[in-house]
């Protein structure tokens, strides 16, 4: 840890010879193939109004549990609305929701991570019990918990699943503080007198931007799956909202084997997501910290 | 090494007694009223006195402390209460179905580790080349793939392919293991995969960490086979941070497999956690939650008690 | 015939009566109701929830029913192979005074509990008095059924007689209630609660075991009192609650049928797998959708906003469209289409929102929207419960039909606790409701629109003493004609001119099953089926 931080400090300009992003692509193929997947749906997403064939909660009584044909690429779902239309737009709530949970997450977890490890004591002491407690439950219960105590719908579904990371976030970030936190230059900053936000600001909080990347993607790939899971059980969105939780809710499981495309499109639809971020997540992982590789 | 045992047994109770607090205080926050649940969704009319009645005789008007230290005393005598839903022991509740989600978890875990060590193995061995990349794909994905939609693939399969229906109901494996085992050896395929795409990768990390070490350079200069390095050396001390995951993994099956129970029609304990808690039923949720809680706390110990064992390096500073 | 055909050889008649007899016995196989019921086999059926207690005195729902009612007899019951027709279970005969005051019951003796011990009044008056004045903690959720009753006695142990305070039509239906299981009246005073838990009747089924989340099994009493009764040997029920698994549960026949009701295209699905061996029973259904309408938030306050909101509806057209996809069909106000009390449709089209010509309607509707100054786009919450079927179908169906007259509305759904607790405290602007029974009462069925300080279930927080008033005539008429006007004024007052709530579409009752199971008729409601006593499996 501390050699890595004087690297930096140290020798910055060595590193100027290429251009660090090409040199990640360069290095990292799969990682490269995640981003661009990403951006990807991150187009679907923003320019679904104008790609999607149909409406997605347009229903049509006349064409339902129709198989992928050349008017609907992925069939027709049990109101007779254009499965691909609601991938598409799915890609949205997707996207709104895993990128806001795992954003709001994460950062909340890094902040509560750092501080805690920089006041150390009683207060650290406190706030590990209290992460201790949440960390003994699997996730999707914590976020169960939480949806049932705030209720259901886009908002505070984002609100669940984020509060449902800020444990394990907090747990990794804290380790990493706590290695800055023993170095000496935060005590000589003490010394000096340098307010304590300053120093957790300016000092700290710099060096633990890498393992809250990591983080930071490992709970998006999660975000999308737990709020597939949510809208699965129903405490998700509600209908008609196009979300691919959703649409692997009710009739695409009763009618499975007389309407397969209603479940396959959507859950692919997830599958290739988190797959990207993931991979996204891996390589970002081997090139910031080698030390944090799984 | 017993003070560090000791100590890290000593800190169960004060995490689970912080579970128990919250458990309770959050559970009655939650809106809801668990006797309009039942009396009024039938689509009847009943009228309020009734419900009044019933809320007086679960204790539900009851000062909440006088609730909180009935249920601790409670736990002292190793008794949960009733469901305030069905009026049976929380206990028994809870007996009947958790021989099928232990043995689910179990299913699950043998199966991950038989497919992540070979293959953690393999791929470690023969880095940066095809085998690794085949595992590491292979792994990935079974990280993105939500593990409902692949049962739901299977059931998919196996009845509109095959026409075959597992079994609905669950007979204990003693009683019958061909029934039992035909009905839960889909959904231990479908956590399975997941399961084991996170230990291949934790296998497969924690071996390179391992054959980078300096001992092993050492073993393979002075010409040691390379099955021996493996053996002897290699792989048991990969195999510390490798069981640590499939530990935790294993704590998180016993209710976190919520939906996968959904999926396969399973009478497990995560589908009455979710019961449950869409019945606001207090006692029998604040049961489950303390046991899942439980559950992980000690498998957390054992973990650690393993590690002390293991690496003598390791104390509590 | 010819003197000639005394000559007709012997082999030629016996071949003529042969074939008779062949004709005979064809005839009698086509349609196998005529067949004599066959005695045996285990009749295996699914339930999609679990009972909360086993106590029928105390549970409103059908999840407690279906396996627990065939341990129990009653005292009357409905006749499910005739319904509504109601028939003496434990009662052999009965007679009503004239002022219908005093209600005479006889018992039939030789009635045996599945202990062995003998029934006796003694038993159906503990059972009645702990259903209509339950003591000390013990609940009763139908008590306010019965306020017009002032004793129950038991003057030998033959004889039940039943005292009014005052003369109520329908008396006999209400004890009919397939909740009024009869206990033993030496249970009940040792332990007024030991029925929640546990089983004790006369009925055609002893108990035999219950998993809980899994199954129940029950097997036939020897010696039920009415001989050669069950047909069955046992029964099973497998608790599923996924409906997947349901569905694939019959197409295999590990189940034979599910007594709650499928959706049609759940119906399609079953069809197609198994075409010529299921049967399908259909019938008009004793429940249905309603929309309360929060009558103390703005605009909703305003009768033009809520007249415009029914007249928005088309019931007609969402009657065929839906009925596609859902269990709903008929259109009707607030007695089942159908039935005795049922709006003559030619009065029934004049209700906002029951009209024929559905633009015209629509038309008025925004008319009335612009007088009552609501803007183009005006956006609303309408809370719903999150069960696909048929609330969320009918929910998506309500906001694409208000989107058609430029209302812009949030369908929000929410889960159980939340939606009872957000309906009680009047946390919505409308909100899909829902009211299933098992009696075609109006006493019943107006009971939701009520002034609100007068009835429990008045979710739209409004006072209107004209209906309270015209509740209180129709309770105390006997005649049936005059009772139907007062209903129908009063449906038009609720429904139409003042439009607090409205009804969306009554449901329909689907149920498939496979032909071996015989005896089997559908019935309206859910709640007095099944009735195991008379269901039997052919070959």
């Amino acid at each position: 840890m501390v050699e890595h931080a004087l690297v930096e400090r140290v020798a910055p300009a060595a590193r100027r010879r290429s251009h660090p992003v090409a040199r990640f692509f360069r290095r990292h193929p799969l990682g490269a193939a995640g981003l661009f997947l990403i951006f990807v749906l991150l187009g679907l997403a923003l320019l679904a109004p104008w790609i999607a064939p149909y409406d997605p909660v347009a229903n049509d009584f006349g064409a339902m549990f129709r198989p992928p044909s050349f008017r609907h690429w992925s069939g027709t779902d049990a109101y007779g609305r254009d499965v691909l239309s609601r991938v598409i737009f799915g890609a949205r709530t997707a996207l709104v929701i895993g990128f806001g949970a795992s954003l709001i997450g994460a950062t909340l977890g890094a902040v509560v991570g750092v501080v805690s490890a920089y006041f150390g004591g009683k207060t650290d002491l406190l706030v590990q019990r209290l992460v201790d407690v949440m960390l003994s439950f699997p996730i999707i219960i914590v976020a169960l918990a939480i949806v049932s105590i705030i209720g259901t719908g886009t908002d505070k579904l984002i609100v669940a699943i984020a509060l449902s990371f800020v444990p394990r976030v907090e747990r990794v970030v804290r380790g990493s503080a706590l290695g800055v936190r023993a170095m000496t230059y935060i005590e000589a900053a003490q010394v000096i007198g340098a307010g304590s936000w300053r120093i957790i600001f300016r000092h700290m909080a710099p060096n633990v931007v890498a393992p809250y990347l990591v983080m930071l993607t490992a709970s998006l790939g999660q975000a999308i799956l737990l709020e597939a899971s949510l809208s699965f059980l129903g405490l998700g969105v509600s209908e008609p909202t196009a979300a691919w939780g959703l649409m692997l809710r009710g009739a695409a499981v009763d009618f499975a084997t007389r309407a397969p495309w209603m479940a396959i499109f959507p859950g692919l639809a997830i599958t290739l997501t988190v797959l990207a971020v993931n991979v996204l997540g891996d390589s970002l992982r081997d090139a910031l910290d080698p030390r944090l590789r799984t | 090494m017993t003070r560090y045992v000791l100590t890290r047994f000593l800190l169960i109770l004060p995490t689970l007694l912080t579970v128990a607090v919250l458990i309770f205080i959050l559970v009655r926050i939650v809106p809801g009223d668990i006797v309009e649940l039942r009396l009024v969704s039938g689509g009847s009319f009943v009228t309020p006195g009734v419900i009044e009645a019933e809320r007086e005789r679960l204790g539900l008007n009851k000062p909440l402390w006088n609730q909180f230290m009935e249920w601790m005393m409670g736990i002292f005598r190793l008794d949960l209460g009733l469901s305030m839903w069905s009026g049976n022991p929380v206990i028994q509740e809870i007996a009947i179905r958790l021989p099928l989600s232990l043995q689910l978890a179990v299913m699950a875990s043998l199966i991950a580790t038989a497919i992540a060590i070979p293959l953690g193995t393999l791929a470690a061995l023969h880095r940066g080349r095809w085998i690794d990349q085949v595992v590491q794909v292979i792994s990935v994905a079974g990280l993105a793939v939500p593990s409902f939609w692949l049962g739901i693939l299977i059931i998919l399969v196996l009845l509109g392919v095959f026409g075959y229906l597992p079994p609905l109901t669950f007979t204990p494996l003693l009683e019958n293991p061909r029934a039992n085992l035909a009905q839960l050896i889909w959904p231990a395929l479908a956590v399975g995969y997941r399961y084991s795409a996170v230990t291949t990768r934790m296998t497969r990390s924690a071996l390179l960490e391992v054959l980078r070490e300096d001992y092993v350079r050492t073993a393979w200069a002075k010409g040691l086979a390379r099955h021996v390095i493996l053996r002897r050396h290699a792989l048991r001390n990969a195999l510390l941070p490798v069981v640590t995951v499939i530990g935790l993994e294993f704590a998180f099956l016993i209710g976190g497999l919520v939906v996968t129970e959904q999926v396969f029609n399973l009478n497990g304990v995560g589908k009455l956690i979710v019961e449950a808690i869409g019945q606001r039923d207090y006692t029998l949720i604040q049961g489950l939650m303390l046991l899942v809680a439980l559950g992980y706390v000690l498998v957390n110990f054992l973990v650690d008690l393993l590690y002390a064992w293991l690496d003598p390096r390791i104390t509590y500073q | 015939m010819h003197s000639s055909d005394v000559g007709v050889p012997r082999a030629r008649r016996l071949a003529l009566a042969l074939v008779a007899v062949l004709v005979v016995l064809a005839l009698t196989q086509v349609e196998g109701t005529a067949q004599a019921p066959r005695h045996g086999g285990t009749l295996v059926y699914i339930s999609t929830a679990q009972p909360p207690s086993l106590d029928g005195h105390r549970e409103t729902t059908f999840a407690m029913l279906h396996p627990v009612k065939p341990h129990y007899s009653y005292l009357v019951k409905f006749d499910t192979q005739n319904y509504p027709k109601v028939v003496g279970d434990l009662a052999e005969s009965w007679t009503a005074s004239k002022d219908g005051l005093v209600y005479t019951f006889k018992i039939r003796s030789g009635v045996k509990f599945h202990d062995g011990s003998t029934l006796t009044s003694k038993d159906i008056k503990a059972t009645f008095d702990r259903i209509i004045l339950p003591k000390g903690d013990v609940v009763s959720a139908r008590q306010a059924m019965y306020q017009s009753v002032k004793t129950v006695e038991a003057p030998n142990p033959q004889t039940v007689v039943f005292r009014l305070k005052y003369a109520t039509p329908g008396f006999v239906e209400k004890l009919a209630s397939p909740f009024n299981f009869v206990y033993k009246a030496e249970i009940l005073e040792r332990d007024p609660h030991w029925y929640e838990r546990n089983v004790m009747g006369t009925g055609p089924f002893r108990f035999v075991e219950y998993v809980r989340g899994s199954h129940w099994v029950g097997r036939r009493f020897e010696d039920y009192w009415e001989r050669g009764k069950p047909y069955l040997d046992g029964y099973r029920v497998l608790f599923i609650a996924s409906r997947s698994s349901m569905l694939a549960a019959i197409k295999s026949g590990q189940a034979l049928t599910e007594f709650r009701g499928v959706s049609p295209a759940e119906l399609a699905d079953i069809v197609r797998a198994l075409g010529e061996k299921v049967a399908v029973g259909t019938a008009a259904w004793q429940c249905n959708n309603t929309v309360a309408i929060n009558t103390k938030k703005k605009p909703f306050d305003d009768v033009r906003v809520r007249r415009a909101l029914t007249l928005a509806v088309d019931r007609w057209g969402g009657s065929q469209a839906l009925s596609e996809i859902a269990f709903v069909k008929p259109v009707g106000a607030m007695m089942r289409p159908g039935g005795q009390y049922a709006m003559p449709e030619a009065e029934l089209t004049k209700l906002a929102g029951y009209g024929r010509d559905i633009a015209q309607s629509r038309q008025q509707a925004r008319a009335l929207l612009r007088e009552a100054g609501v803007p183009e786009n005006f956006s609303f919450t309408l809370k719903n419960r999150d069960i696909s079927m048929p609330y969320e179908a009918v929910g998506v169906y309500l906001v694409d039909q208000w989107r058609q007259i430029g209302l812009n509305v949030r369908h929000e759904q929410v889960e159980a606790g939340r939606y009872f607790a957000d309906q009680r405290a009047g946390n919505y602007d409308l909100v899909v409701d829902f009211a299933c029974d098992f009696i075609d009462d109006p006493d019943v069925q107006l009971l939701k629109f009520l002034s609100a300080d007068v009835s429990p279930v008045n979710y739209g927080g409004y006072v209107d003493r004209q209906l309270d008033a015209l509740y209180v005539r129709q309770s105390r008429t006997a005649d049936k004609a005059q009772r139907a006007r007062f209903v129908h004024e009063f449906e038009r007052r609720a429904l139409s001119e003042q439009a607090y709530g409205f009804y969306v579409l009554w449901w329909q009752r689907i149920i498939p099953y496979w032909k071996t199971l015989r005896g089997y008729n559908t019935t309206t409601n859910h709640y007095v089926e099944p009735d195991l006593a008379v269901y039997w499996l052919a070959e």
